[in-house]
């Protein structure tokens, strides 16, 4: 057990947080070739034409990373990778739906008729 | 330590075919994987599942695990026979295996196929600076939960954690140490975000920087809001004269309460927008307020009275009109 250091800060992965390509590869530990290829898959949606010119977003961190796990445990291929990503984020949002009506919903009592 | 039935823990027979096993733990793989499943487990089992198909894949570790025995059952204390673990093994590398699970690996697994055996992916992703000899290599990732209350999210917070980190000796022997870290949380996180600790996992050998620290930020349950990306919700109970007349209540927000004018004629369901007093951002969420108009007991008989004379008074008012009846 060491002492604990004072607060760290780390970088909060959101939308605001922006990484250049070579930031992104070096972060994730991937090729830029492996980048690019997620990018013509539709993966990852960079601001900026040309890879010179690319900013990702921090949220774009955990899809890579995601991804990587994916393709290696379950050994994808990209389109198929890049499938179970939508899937997953489709799940995400339709179980935040889910739990939202839920609470919409309430106990009940049975009624005499 | 405690003996492990990989076979058991893929649902293989002990005689199961190289195929056999491959089906069985993609099968396994896709419903435990931590990304897809959500079973409670999910994390723990995907371990187990990942760490039985690395030696039963392979026909080398296999035959050396099967070396061990059938007598054994799993749970069963166990000490490696002499000639295990230190070298046997000692120089593969999975290079399929994820730094996160190369790390998590069993001591059961290490005392059979040595440190490195279980320390293997590295060269995976984050990237041994020179096989073979003079080691020198990244850390691995990790990634942690940490749990906070959505005032912490709103204010920010410090949190001190405690995480197992491998550290490999002069030896090249892998042990594991407790770290504890305190970690600012930046005030306006939402719920299934990360953050990123550069270089705080340790594990790094010859010198090299430590892996990554993920932190995924997770909300407890609040017994008045609900937060939703940044907007936060709030159910408003009011009397049924605070809803006719209009009325201004104090209500609360993450940043203390604020007054707020419930406009006469108001119903239940209705929801009011407070701009700007949900979690904080570039874009800072909103305060949704769900109006509950919540009927006062009517138990006594002046209670009663006075319902009785709203009743009277309201004779021609029909509830149900929009249902036709």
């Amino acid at each position: 057990m060491t002492e604990p250091q004072a607060g760290i800060s780390g970088d909060l992965l959101d939308e605001q947080l922006a990484l250049r390509l070579a930031e992104l590869t070096q972060v994730c530990g991937v090729s830029v070739e492996q980048v690019r290829a997620m990018v013509a898959e539709g993966m990852l949606h960079p601001r900026g034409t040309a890879p010179e010119q690319w900013v990702f977003r921090g949220i774009e961190v955990i899809r890579v990373r995601r991804a990587l796990r994916l393709q290696r445990d379950l050994e994808l291929n990209l389109p198929g990778t890049a499938l179970a990503l939508e899937l997953i984020d489709e799940i995400e949002r339709l179980r935040c739906r889910v739990h939202r009506l839920e609470q919409h919903l309430g106990g009940w009592l049975d009624a005499d008729a | 330590m405690e003996y492990k039935d990989y076979y058991k823990i893929l649902g293989v027979a002990r005689d199961a075919s190289q195929d056999d096993i491959k089906r069985a733990y993609r099968k396994l793989a896709r419903k435990y994987h931590p990304d897809v499943s959500k079973e409670p487990d999910a994390e723990q089992h995907f371990k187990e599942v990942n760490e039985a198909n690395e030696v039963l894949k392979d026909p080398e570790k296999r035959a050396q695990y099967d070396a061990l025995g059938t007598g054994w059952h799993a749970g069963d204390e166990f000490r490696p026979p002499p000639g295990y673990g230190a070298g046997a093994g000692r120089w593969q590398r999975a290079e399929r295996m994820s730094p996160e699970e190369a790390a998590q690996f069993s001591d059961f697994f290490s005392s059979i196929f040595g440190d490195l055996g279980g320390m293997g992916g590295m060269g995976g992703d984050g990237g041994f600076g020179a096989r073979g000899g003079g080691f020198a290599g990244r850390g691995a990732d990790q990634t942690a939960r940490v749990r906070i209350s959505l005032e912490d999210a709103y204010h920010g917070a410090t949190r001190q954690l405690s995480l197992e980190v491998p550290e490999v000796d002069a030896q090249g022997r892998i042990a594991s140490r407790t770290r504890t870290l305190n970690v600012r949380i930046p005030p306006g996180v939402t719920e299934g975000q990360q953050i990123r600790l550069a270089g705080q996992a340790g594990g790094g050998i010859g010198g090299a920087a430590g892996g990554d620290l993920y932190l995924e930020v997770e909300f407890a349950p609040h017994p008045v809001f609900r937060a939703e990306g940044r907007d936060i919700h709030l159910r408003l109970p009011i009397a049924p004269w605070e809803a006719a007349l209009g009325a201004t209540v104090s209500v609360p927000t993450l940043g203390g309460k604020v007054s707020l004018k419930i406009p006469a004629g108001a119903q239940s369901s209705q929801r009011l927008r407070l701009k700007g007093r949900g979690l904080p951002g570039k874009t800072p969420g909103d305060e949704y307020v769900q109006l509950e108009i919540v009927n006062p007991p009517a138990t006594s008989d002046a209670a009663r009275a006075a319902f009785e004379s709203l009743a009277e008074r309201f004779k021609a008012f029909n509830p149900r009109a929009k249902l036709g009846i």
